[in-house]
């Protein structure tokens, strides 16, 4: 089996069979960020795995760097963004999957998941986070 | 305090000129501002300028003269163009200088601009992802007000076909063809539910403008128009922002309505003075809901208002009357000294073809810029 690494460490936990995203709070004021702020103010937080779909987009043209996800035009393939309100927490940006963009639905129910993104020089599987459409 | 006249205009054509730098571009449009005022360099006492990605406006001195005045750069993406005007403003407000100049200018490589997460303080991943584009913040602002207050994609389209008609009557704009709403809105999809000839291309173009002490005016021109009112906000807390990896729940303002109703009050005036406005259109969706977020309607009424033509040329409140960033281009630096470009034309009755009926008094601009800020402007005869 291909080695996956987390593309950044501090983003969700892993390895798991449920990730789930970190981030941190503000223990004078109760807010949330993400990704996490490190300070003597912040704790570190795991958050909600479930929240609702606030807007989304297909980018559905290749981005130039620093993206790393491919370099090809021709074998480019659109994906889904979108923000997701995580209830009591906050909204986080996130790559959607496991849905046809034409099926999304603002409002819709999600879960974050976590899914390999592109291999590095290594042949690793760097891995990001996604939400994907609870069943 | 005096309050402050712009008695010179400047423009170097926008779109793509093959051959010659931004700066060179920059330094046409100064000399073109110059003209228009019937004055030398020499006169010019100070100057502000900027460009994001064709260098240190600075420099421009090398080809205008050594005339050893101070020359600042200003960079604040796409309000860079603004955030020059606001420091002419407040520099011949102070009474430090009598006349100057804004100067903005730009030239971008082709496609989607790429941005670098450590430039604002975001972190690697965040780029490498693909998340970053503000193509897609543009796309996901506008989804989310669709839904909310009842836009349709036909009115997308409508805004861009505006653009194109109001292209196709301005000498100086990139796309000078007229486009058809059927054609807008079955282009390719690029960021849904934005197609390709809705949204803006980075583009090259320059602007220069030659303010001095309102009581001055006469010397340099019979037709001066008058900076009432100039204002820079950045973003509030629970704005929907470009480049965020993640936002507040709770939603509240942009930082346009800051700048929209800091400017308004400066000018002691009301949006019903107002004859023609200048609203980013960095696709069509941001002019929608620029024109709530500056107060000129009620979020949903611009379906209403797209249909029954209100905002064309001839309409109740003219809004891109030059063709805006969608059929202009966008050059960073200089667009939001071309909205004030085409308010003084407008203004002056000199903007042609295009020319707003009923001798325009009042005339209203607005950019946002990355990563969250606003500047408007409001100039009057």
């Amino acid at each position: 089996m291909t080695n996956q690494k987390p593309i950044a460490d501090h983003l969700f936990t892993w390895p798991s069979n449920s990730p789930k995203l970190i981030g941190s709070r503000d223990t004078e004021t109760g807010r949330y960020f993400f990704p996490s702020k490190m300070s003597n103010q912040h704790e570190k937080v795991e958050l909600s795995r479930r929240g609702k779909l606030y807007t989304w987009t297909v980018q559905r043209f290749l981005p130039k760097t620093p993206f790393i996800g491919g370099d090809n035009p021709e074998t480019f393939e659109p994906y889904a963004i979108g923000y997701i309100v995580l209830p009591g927490e906050i909204m986080v940006e996130s790559r959607l999957v496991g849905v046809d963009p034409k099926d999304l639905k603002i409002d819709m129910e999600m879960e974050v998941t976590v899914v390999p993104f592109v291999k590095n020089e290594e042949g690793e599987d760097l891995m990001i986070f996604a939400f994907k459409p609870v069943n | 305090m005096s309050d402050v006249a712009i008695v010179g205009i400047g423009i170097h054509p926008f779109g793509r000129t093959e051959g010659v730098t931004g700066l060179q571009q920059g330094v046409h449009a100064a000399k073109d501002a110059l003209g228009d005022a019937e004055i030398d360099w020499n006169d010019i006492q100070f100057a502000y300028g900027g460009s994001s990605a064709a260098g240190n406006a600075d420099s421009m001195v090398a080809e205008l003269g050594l005339t050893g005045i101070p020359f600042m750069n200003v960079a604040n993406a796409c309000a860079t163009g603004g955030s020059a005007l606001i420091s002419a403003y407040t520099t011949i407000k102070s009474g430090q200088f009598d006349i100057g100049m804004a100067v903005g200018f730009d030239k971008h490589p082709r496609g989607a601009f790429n941005a670098d997460p450590e430039n604002v303080g975001l972190e690697r991943w965040y780029g490498e992802t693909g998340l970053m584009l503000t193509t897609q913040f543009f796309a996901m602002k506008i989804q989310r007000y669709m839904h909310d207050y009842g836009i349709s994609s036909d009115t997308l389209a409508l805004v861009a076909e505006k653009a194109f008609r109001n292209g196709s009557l301005n000498p100086n704009a990139w796309r000078r063809e007229p486009v058809a709403k059927d054609f807008i809105l079955n282009s390719m999809m690029v960021s849904d539910p934005l197609t390709k000839y809705m949204f803006c291309s980075p583009a090259e173009g320059a602007i220069a403008l030659v303010l001095c002490r309102a009581e001055d005016a006469a010397k340099y021109t019979s037709k001066p128009v008058f900076l009432k009112a100039a204002a820079i906000r950045t973003r509030p807390f629970g704005s929907f922002e470009v480049f965020s990896p993640s936002l507040e729940i709770e939603r509240g303002p942009s930082p346009t309505v800051a700048a929209s109703e800091a400017t308004f009050e400066m000018a002691g005036m009301t949006h019903a003075d107002i004859d023609v406005a200048q609203l980013q259109d960095t696709e069509s969706g941001a002019e929608i809901m620029h024109m709530s977020e500056n107060g000129f309607c009620k979020d949903g009424d611009q379906e209403k208002l797209l249909h029954d033509g209100d905002t064309n040329i001839d309409g109740k409140l003219p809004v891109n009357t030059d063709g805006g960033c969608i059929a202009n281009g966008e050059p960073v630096g200089a667009s939001g000294l071309r909205q004030v470009y085409e308010n003084v034309l407008q203004l002056r009755g000199r903007a042609g073809k295009r020319q707003v009926p009923g001798d325009p008094k009042a005339a209203y601009s607005h950019v946002y810029g990355a990563p969250g800020l606003s500047a408007c402007t409001i100039i009057t005869n």
